[in-house]
């Protein structure tokens, strides 16, 4: 035993000397590798810089734990390898709280096949200006189960504060999202709640999206709700190419092409070009031969929301700012509600009216008012407040989380 | 200061060495020599008989590193063909994959580095992968399972003086690219990388065949049916084969239906035949800044508008590709792929 522990002294004296490795880096990736099934990881306070990518793999019942928001800061400013701050993959209940973590070269905190993952009061965020030189999602978790965002905070990220892809049974809930590209963005998602959260400045408030060519295909039966979505007019800073380069500054909410969506008692508030947007696919531009993919949204109830906006011009630097004032003569008074009516002939019933369980469906809300922009027929009839919205579905149920 | 070291050190050895315990039946070797997988000087990586050298066809690029592989199966048990994926191993399988860099790429006689040795091994529960480092004094190597650098230093073929602080992975970081379904798993070790000639010490001979000769591989087909991938840099071979050699070696442990990048739909491994799925007119999904700006993975004729090719040039740790392994460019890797999009 005597020998063999010296036999590791020397390997490791040897490791500490040859190797520029910060030791609290090494500590702290040390115990990520050989953290017993169960335990806490307690991260030191303090500012850590760290220059490569931390991660655990293959875990059962981990709290990985700093001492507060401003105590434990992970700062990857001087990162020099790894494309993400710290990753987590096929793991069980991991739960991660009380650090902020910085500026790391891709993604801050991505998670991947991990099932039960909370992040509680984390704050992931790109110091400095807003920048397309900022990585993609500040958290990403990405085909997990069971995710759980509560209290965090996300900034800067040039692509999605909050991001869950992939993923099933989902509650981001009181977190905080600005200064973001899109700030809580949900994405070929199934049983998504997103309620109680502030989000302000980014380019586009909340998304709700389904993208052809992924693996996870079809999401959907998600809940906005109770959500503050306030201001999110800031340029769109996302690099060409992701689809979120292409939602247009001043958006509140975005549905695209995602099925069987509920939202409810919002505050909308002073979003330039769009409160709550319902898109196919089509309105990308972008092609598809995915053919399990279903690029129509249908299904969505909107209701109870309130709505404010100053009358104002949408900004013509997205396309659909130059839509609606070139094409639709929107002016000033741009419905807060915009459909894009491009409509699944699929869902017509015999009188040729799309179903009930297909329809778009808004009512009582504050301040309402909608745009079926016709986008079909190449925007040559767009109506306003059309009555074929005027319809109630069923209340989404969420399954226990 | 010294004393603080050593002490540190201490606590650091037994917290992991009390750590490997709990973790796993199995404690891990502390050095390469205590595996006994080479005789005599163990710098100059002779194995001992059993453990079997192979080479792949299509290696892939590791910041211009030189490797060594070497594989021992369990006495007596021999390793199924099959002509889709890595031969499934059995258990206590050793793969062993030493990395170095010759002092001189011009002058063999010149000496060289070795940087460190990967042990790859077929527990009971599966596959695990040890990163052990070697000394400056080359007598060794030390397993360090968060990885770390090494300063190395060469002359290229052109004589030039290149430096590099060479990274090695930690042991999640090995796992990164060695996954299936979330299953440790070996890449290299396929019929299709497999089938060719190595220069044994009686002299050439197709991998395969020798290691049927030599009871290790049951199964083996006729040699017309036995896939093989080209090696990338070999101008006589179709582009197209060169360049989907090159795909599979350096993207598709990742970029496969059952890899670490199935959340982005890409899937650049050698049968993928979906023009979508290869990347053709193919929208990013998660690549934020390492779009470049550009909007799909694979423009044909267009190399400087693909996707593809700005994260094989970028070396900035958030845009690159792959994502791990690689500090510099890979000229000829990027000549290739460039050539392979222009002449779509």
């Amino acid at each position: 035993m005597k020998k063999s522990l010296c036999c590791i002294a020397l390997g490791i004296m040897y490791g500490t000397l040859a190797i520029a490795q910060p030791e609290i880096e090494k500590r702290i990736q040390t115990q990520l590798i050989l953290a017993e099934n169960g335990s806490t990881i307690d991260l030191p306070e303090g500012v850590i810089h760290l220059t490569k990518s931390l991660s655990m793999d293959g875990k059962k019942n981990i709290t990985i734990k700093g001492k507060g928001l401003n105590q434990t800061m992970l700062s990857f400013k001087g990162q020099i390898m790894g494309a993400e701050g710290l990753k987590i993959t096929n793991s069980q209940q991991i739960i991660l709280e009380n650090f902020t973590i910085q500026d790391s070269k891709g993604d801050l905190i991505k998670t991947m096949h991990v099932t039960g993952i909370t992040f509680r009061r984390v704050k992931a965020e790109w110091t400095g200006k807003p920048s397309p030189k900022n990585g993609g999602y500040a958290f990403y978790p990405v085909q997990c189960e069971q995710v759980v965002l509560d209290s965090c905070t996300a900034i800067g990220a040039s692509d999605a504060g909050i991001y869950v892809g992939q993923s099933k049974h989902i509650v981001v809930k009181n977190c905080t999202a600005y200064n973001n590209v899109a700030g809580i963005e949900i994405e070929n998602s199934l049983y998504a709640d997103v309620h109680n959260n502030v989000v302000t400045g980014n380019t586009g408030g909340i998304l709700v999206f389904d993208l052809p060519d992924l693996v996870q295909k079809r999401g959907g039966y998600t809940r906005v709700f109770n959500n503050l979505i306030k201001e999110n007019n800031h340029p769109n800073f996302a690099p060409k190419g992701n689809i979120v380069a292409k939602v247009p500054e001043g958006t509140g909410i975005l549905i695209l092409a995602t099925n069987q969506v509920e939202i409810f008692e919002n505050l909308i508030l002073d979003n330039k070009t769009v409160g709550t947007g319902i898109i196919s696919y089509f309105m990308t531009e972008n092609k598809f031969k995915d053919k399990d993919y279903y690029p129509y949204p249908t299904g969505i109830y909107i209701h109870d929301n309130q709505f404010e906006r100053k009358p104002k011009r949408a900004p013509l630097t997205s396309t659909i700012g130059k839509i609606f004032t070139f094409k639709l003569k929107y002016g000033k008074n741009v419905p807060h509600i915009i459909y894009d009516g491009i409509v699944d002939k699929n869902t017509l019933d015999a009188n040729g009216r799309v179903k009930l369980e297909n329809k778009i469906c808004i009512r009582q809300n504050k301040n309402q008012s909608i745009g079926n922009m016709d986008a079909e027929n190449d925007f040559k009839k767009p109506t306003r407040d059309a009555p074929q919205f005027d319809c109630a579905l069923e209340r989404l149920k969420m399954p226990v989380h | 200061m010294k004393k603080t070291y050593l002490f540190v050190g201490f606590l650091f050895l037994i917290m992991i060495h009390v750590g490997m315990q709990l973790q796993s039946p199995v404690v891990f070797k502390e050095k390469l020599s205590d595996y006994g997988f080479f005789e005599g000087n163990i710098a100059d990586q002779k194995p001992i008989s059993g453990v079997v050298p192979y080479q792949l066809n299509a290696p892939l690029f590791s910041d211009g590193a030189h490797k060594l592989r070497f594989i021992q199966l369990p006495v007596n048990q021999q390793v199924p063909y099959n002509p889709d994926t890595v031969f499934q191993f059995p258990k206590g399988t050793a793969i062993i994959k030493t990395f170095y860099y010759k002092k001189d790429e011009r002058a063999d006689k010149k000496g060289r580095q070795l940087i460190e040795t990967r042990v790859l091994l077929h527990e009971a529960t599966g596959w695990i992968a040890l990163p052990y480092i070697w000394n400056e004094a080359q007598t060794d190597a030390f397993l360090e399972i968060t990885g770390g650098t090494t300063q190395v230093a060469w002359r290229d073929v052109h004589g030039a003086k290149k430096t590099l602080q060479y990274a090695i992975p930690n042991m999640n970081q090995c796992k990164g690219c060695h996954e299936r379904n979330g299953v440790m798993s070996p890449i290299g070790t396929s019929a299709r990388q497999l089938n060719g000639d190595f220069k044994y010490a009686n002299g050439f001979d197709n991998q395969l065949f020798r290691w049927q000769k030599m009871q290790l591989l049951t199964a083996l087909p006729a040699a017309k049916t036995i896939p093989k991938l080209v090696h990338y840099e070999d101008g006589t071979a179709r582009l197209d084969d060169r360049a989907r050699a090159y795909l599979d070696i350096h993207c598709a442990h990742c970029h496969h239906k059952t890899g670490a990048a199935q959340t982005s739909g890409l899937f650049l491994d050698w049968q993928t035949q979906d023009s979508t799925a290869l990347g053709f007119y193919k929208t990013p999904v998660a690549a934020g800044r390492g779009s470049g700006n550009r909007l799909f993975d694979i423009v044909p004729r267009k190399p400087n508008e693909s996707i593809l090719l700005y994260r094989m040039e970028s070396l900035d740790p958030g845009e690159m590709m792959p994502e791990l392994g690689r500090q510099v460019q890979h000229q000829e890797g990027i000549k290739l792929i460039k050539a392979w999009i222009e002449a779509m």
